[in-house]
Parts: structure tokens; sequence; C-alpha cells
């Protein structure tokens, strides 16, 4: 089980997962689960009509739009990195957040590293599923990083061009 | 010039910082190369054939006295006394340890300089018009929006992981210096007819294996939504770019799968869901400009007599006048462009010592401006007519006199196969032996404009692709071989140069330039450059001179 951490009110913390991932081939476990697109489309109406919690599991290539009508009853959307260099998921976090104004988990799964997290965060992922085996602090470190920015982006932090301003 | 504050030096120093740790935990052991590879890469350190090079952002190929200095004393500090300016803009420090790399970044960032995205899947410095601020061409200067896109592009939250590297190019004078057509994106600023601003949007230009000439997707973006814009444009490339295949990563490939009119209506549809809230406020853009506006011109009289004396009695000077000296917007100065293609020499290498002489003129008698052009020379952008003597004596003292800009010995080399673990061949030594057999300034003067442009492989880092000659290094059983293109042009006439015949070895390549330009000489009409007779004629006289003696 990869280490899962949450981030709330602006914190990190070490977290029980609720959820299990079930990979196609798998039989739905019991309580909260994660499941791919495909699976969701078939089964989802009648995985959320047992009363547990869902997710879906995005893979880079597929496009958060088609989770459009069904986000306000998603608990967690798990934006996939098959390789840290692939760099959709960053997009569709960005628009999960401020397209859809999505306020679920959005969840980095796959190959993530410490030194993403910093962008993950600002495009509105708060979840994490480390791949190098980052700590808390190892993320809190690559978050705060930066003590300026220089976009708007889903995290509305205020940019350099605000800062100015004030 | 653009000053930094205390938000832009805060974002170098935490980036130094960061780096710093990385290198840290590389040399404790704590990551492999492997893992250290992609985090290197994100600050512009390369692993190349002999040493780790690392790539230092001059951004849009503004640097001041101060800037230079620093670059000429790390150069010898770190290095081996010398630097190699590269056709982005940027300078190279070839003999690097990486136990060095973060005490280098310190003494960048506090000159305000950084080596941030030089390097990796992300957005390129961006590339302007050397002569932004000084030519009377301009309609705007690109430098401001240079600088915007500078801030914007720096560690994108979105953008730091496309599917492959990412270079923008912008221009604000019909004649293009930045080769804006053969970059991802081009902008060239235009005036609407009631007056208003914007820019035309040219995207999927590139070199490389499938060279293109870029497509206008927007003959007119009004300036003020210029960056959600560009934020439409990337999101449709990170989206939709291949990532299988790193030969076909770039938008170029992306654009001509979809067709230019189909990507450009994705992208229209992506621009109206975005809307203004990605735009910079004006508030910002009038505070950039503020940095840029003005310089401290005198008025000065059109004639200068000690810039017409020295002209009249110096023979070398009214020949480094003739060439290397262009029109500025305000009268009684004068662009100054210094020749990094001395000749015998490596196309873009400065010395230490050259780079202090440069800044020390640039201080003394040109407003503390230094610019580097894509072609691989520096620009002192504004020279009192009366300091041109002056100024070109000291650059003649230190072998910076060469009076060849934009003539065939002005040429473009990759590193090639003397530094470059990519390459299939030398560049460097190439374009050498053809500067020499064009030592002779009268012949090339005669000649007049002709860009030679030489690769040492497939990857077209010295954009062999639109040269109007261009020569492009191959491997033929461990031989190196080149093949030559004629007729390519990266300017605002741009176009993908085509082959002259097979690849020629080593020792007949710069024999073949001087046939080529021979048949040139014999065919030119009244005022043609070699690009326009090449146009004319095709490339059936070439190349029946080039192969003659095969047959």
């Amino acid at each position: 089980m990869p280490t899962y951490i949450k981030r709330a009110d602006g914190k990190l913390a070490v977290a029980e997962d609720a959820f299990t991932a079930v990979a196609d081939d798998q039989d739905i476990a019991p309580g909260d689960v994660i499941v791919s697109l495909t699976r969701f489309e078939a089964e989802g109406d009648r995985l959320l009509a047992e009363g547990r919690q869902v997710g879906v599991r995005v893979e880079s290539s597929e496009d958060v739009e088609a989770l459009a009508y069904d986000l306000p009853r998603i608990a967690v959307v798990a934006l996939a990195f098959p390789k840290f260099r692939d760099g959709r998921a960053y997009t569709s976090a960005a628009l999960l957040r401020e397209r859809y104004g999505y306020k679920g988990e959005v969840r980095a799964v796959g190959d993530v590293l410490r030194e993403q997290a910093g962008f993950m965060v600002r495009t509105g992922f708060d979840a994490f599923e480390p791949a190098d085996g980052a700590t808390v602090e190892d993320l809190e470190r690559a978050i705060h990083r930066y003590r300026h920015v220089y976009q708007r982006s889903a995290d509305r932090r205020a940019p350099a061009f605000a800062e100015r301003e004030v | 010039m653009y000053r930094y504050d205390t938000l832009d030096r805060e974002i170098l120093a935490d980036r130094s910082a960061e780096f710093r740790e990385q290198v840290g935990r590389r040399l404790a052991g704590d990551l492999t190369e492997d893992q250290f590879k992609p985090l290197r890469l994100m600050n512009g350190l390369y692993l190349q054939l002999h040493a780790y090079m690392l790539r230092v952002a001059i951004p849009y190929g503004s640097l001041n006295s101060t800037q230079l200095r620093k670059l000429a004393w790390l150069s010898k500090t770190y290095d081996k006394g010398y630097g190699h300016f590269t056709t982005r803009q940027n300078l190279q420090l070839h003999w690097i340890k990486l136990a060095d790399t973060p005490d280098i970044l310190d003494h960048l960032a506090s000159v305000d300089m950084h080596a941030i995205q030089t390097s990796g899947n992300c957005i390129r410095n961006v590339t302007a018009d050397p002569y932004a601020g000084a030519t009377a061409e301009e309609i705007d200067d690109p430098r401001i929006w240079a600088e915007a896109m500078r801030q914007w592009s720096t560690l994108h939250p979105e953008f730091s992981f496309l599917p492959r590297k990412f270079k923008i190019a912008i221009t604000a004078a019909p004649k293009d210096r930045t080769a804006a057509k053969v970059h991802d994106i081009g902008l060239a600023v235009k005036r609407a007819r009631d007056g208003a601003m914007g820019f035309e949007v040219m995207v999927g230009g590139g070199m490389g294996r499938t060279p293109y000439v870029g497509s206008t997707i927007r003959e007119f973006l009004p300036a003020n939504r210029l960056f959600s814009y560009l934020e439409a444009i990337l999101r449709v490339y990170n989206r939709h770019g291949r990532r299988d295949n790193i030969y076909k990563a770039r938008i170029k490939i992306l654009v001509a799968a979809l067709g230019a009119e189909e990507f450009a209506r994705q992208v229209e549809a992506e621009w109206d869901k975005v809307g203004t809230d990605a735009d910079l406020p004006d508030l910002e853009i009038a505070r950039i400009r503020g940095a840029f506006a003005g310089g401290a011109f005198e008025t000065l009289p059109p004639r200068s007599e000690a810039f017409e004396a020295a002209k009249a009695s110096q023979l070398a000077f009214a020949r480094f006048v003739r060439n290397n000296v262009k029109p500025h917007k305000k009268p009684g100065y004068a662009i100054v462009e210094i020749s990094l293609k001395g000749i015998g020499e490596t196309p873009g290498d400065a010395t230490a010592e050259q780079m202090d002489v440069v800044a020390d003129l640039a201080e003394r008698f040109g407003q503390d401006d230094i610019r580097v052009t894509h072609e691989q020379n520096l620009v002192l952008p504004h020279i009192r007519l009366d300091d041109l003597p002056a100024v070109h004596a000291a650059l003649a003292a230190v072998g910076l006199g060469t009076p060849n800009i934009g003539l065939v010995s002005d040429i473009i080399a990759c590193p090639g196969l003397d530094y470059c673990a990519l390459a299939n061949a030398r560049a460097i030594s190439v374009a050498q032996h053809i500067a020499e057999r064009f030592a002779d300034a009268d012949r090339a003067e005669n000649v007049g404009e002709l860009k030679v442009k030489i690769s040492g492989c497939i990857n077209a880092c010295g954009h062999h692709h639109v040269g109007h000659i261009g020569i492009l290094g191959v491997d033929k059983k461990g031989e190196e071989y080149y093949q030559l293109t004629l007729g390519g042009s990266g300017a605002e006439d741009a176009a993908v140069g085509q082959a002259l015949g097979p690849a020629l070895p080593y020792e007949r390549v710069a024999e073949a330039v001087d046939t080529l330009v021979e048949v040139y000489l014999r065919e030119r009409k009244d005022g043609e450059r070699f690009l326009d007779t090449f146009r004319r004629t095709g490339v059936a006289p070439f190349k029946e001179a080039v192969y003659a003696d095969v047959h």
C-alpha cells in the first residue's frame, strides 16, 4: 500500500485511506472504492446506489470532461502520472478545479515525486501517493519552496503581479 | 531595462537553494544519476562528452554590463576562460564541475540571472529582436512582452512537463531577426486598422528532423489577450501533443497532423472557455513597459563629423561601419553589431577578456545595454556616432572588430562533435574552413548577405534547414559527411532549404561552398542576394557546378 498523504487546511498529514483502488480485472471490494473511468461509466450508478463513496481514476490520456456531469457525486478523482514527465494530469487537475469547480479530492497517483509537489498543489491536487518515499516533511518543503509565484492558478495564490499592486 | 524587484530576486534565491539541496543529495549518493537528471535539466545543467555544461539564460538576449562581467568572471573562475553564446540568445559554459554549480547559480542570482528553464520539456527562454528599443522599424518594444512572458512561463505549474521543449519568439519589426517562423510560437506585433496593438500568432514552426515553417493561426490577437491565448495554445498542446515518440512530440507535429485550421479551431474553443481570467492586468503590463521606457538619449545632429572623418580616413573602420553598424531610431546614434565569428575562431565563443571589454564599452558608451543575437553575435544597441571610432578601436584590439555581419563567414554552427554527445560530425571546424576561404574581406563583401548554417546532426541546433546554404553533418559508415541544402531562410521570408545532392566528404565542404558562391556571382542580377538568385534559378546551376567533377 502506498503512503497516502492528504492536504487539508493548508497542512499535509499521513492519513488512513478509506478508499480501495480496484483494478479493472478485480472484483469490487467492499466499502469505498476508486475505479477506472471505463468501469465507472459502466458500473458507477450501481456502485453509488449501494451507498458507498466512489472515486474515479483518470489516466493521463483520458479527458476529465467525461466526468463533467458526475463530479458532484464523485468523492475522489485520482489523476495518474504514468511517468513524472507526463504532465497532462496538471491540466486535468486545473480543469477540474477551475472549469468545473470540483470540490472533492484530487489525488496524484503513479510516478509521484517530491519535486512535483509544488506544481501539483498549485494546479489543485490535495492528496498524494508518493512513489519516491517522500515524507510529509519532504512534500511540505517542496510546496513551500517558493515565496512567490508568477501565475494565477487553481490554488488561488496571489501571483507576483497582484502582490506588487498592494 | 527591466530591473528585478524583491519578488523576482526571492524567486531566484529560492530556486538556487532548491538546486543546492538537490546537488547535495546527488553528491552524497542519495540520488542516482538517473534520478538526478530531470532535476539538473530543470536548471540547464547537461552532461556532455567531456564535462557538465551549464546553459545560462539570457532572457530575450538582454544583458547589462554587470551581468556580462559576471559571466566573464564565472567563465574564468569555473570554466576555461570563455563562454559560448547560443542561437537561443543564451550562454553556455562547457567545462563545469557539478560541485561548483550551486555556487555558480548563487553568483548568477546576485546579478539577477539564472539557468531556469534552459533545458527540459518546458517553456524556454523567449527570443526577442536584439535591436528592440533601438530600431525605428518596430511597432512596439518587444522586450515588454518578452519580459511578461518570462514571468508567466517561469515555473508554470501546468506547463512544466510538456510533451517536449517549447520555444517562443517575438518580433515587432517587419525585418525578422528572431526566426519567429521557425519557433513553436512566433509572435509578430501588429497594429489593426484602428491603431489597436496586437499580435499575429504563428504556431508549429521548427527545425530538427522534420522542419516546418509556422502557420498563422490568428491574424490579429488583441495585445491584452495574449496570456489567455498562450494558455489555450499550451493547454491544447499539453493534452494532445504526442508523448510516445520524442521525435514527434514538438507542437509542429501536432499542428501538421491536425492541420493548422483544426488546430486553430481547438485553440479558439479552449480560449473561449479560458476567458479573460488568464490575462495579465493592464497595470502589470504598464509597470513592465515603464521599465523599458525612454533611454537616456541626447538630442544630437544626424551627422557626426568625428564619425565621417574616421570613415574617410580608416579603411577598416569604414568596412566595419558598412557591415556591422545599423541605423538607430534616434539621430546621431547607431546600433553596433559585434561579430563573434572571427575568421578561424569558434562561432559564438567569447573569451572572458572580450566579454569584459564589451561590458566596459556598454557602460561607457552604450547606456549599459548589451544584446545577444540568435545568430550568435553581440549588439551594443545605443552608440553615439561620435563614439563609434573609439568603440571600434577597442573592439578591434581584442579581436572583436571582424566586419562580417550577415556575410558568408558570419556562420551559425552548433558545437558539433567537438562537444556534443549527439553529434555525427564536426561543425565548428567546417565553419572555420569556410570562413578561411572567404577571409578576403573585399570578396566577402562583394558576395554580400549569405547565411551559412551548420548542424552536426539531424537535431539541427545549427539551424541548417534555414540557412541560405545549410550544412548537415551525417555519419556514413563512421566517416563524416555533409548534406548541403540551399534556399532556406529563418527570417520574414522563411523557408526550408532544399537538398543540393549527395552528401560530400568533410574535405570537400568548404570548396563546395566556394563553388556555390561562384555560381551565384555568375548568375546574379542587380541587387540580388544569394537567396534571391537561388530562388529565381532553382537548384540546377548550383548542383551542376558542385557535382561537375563527379560526372
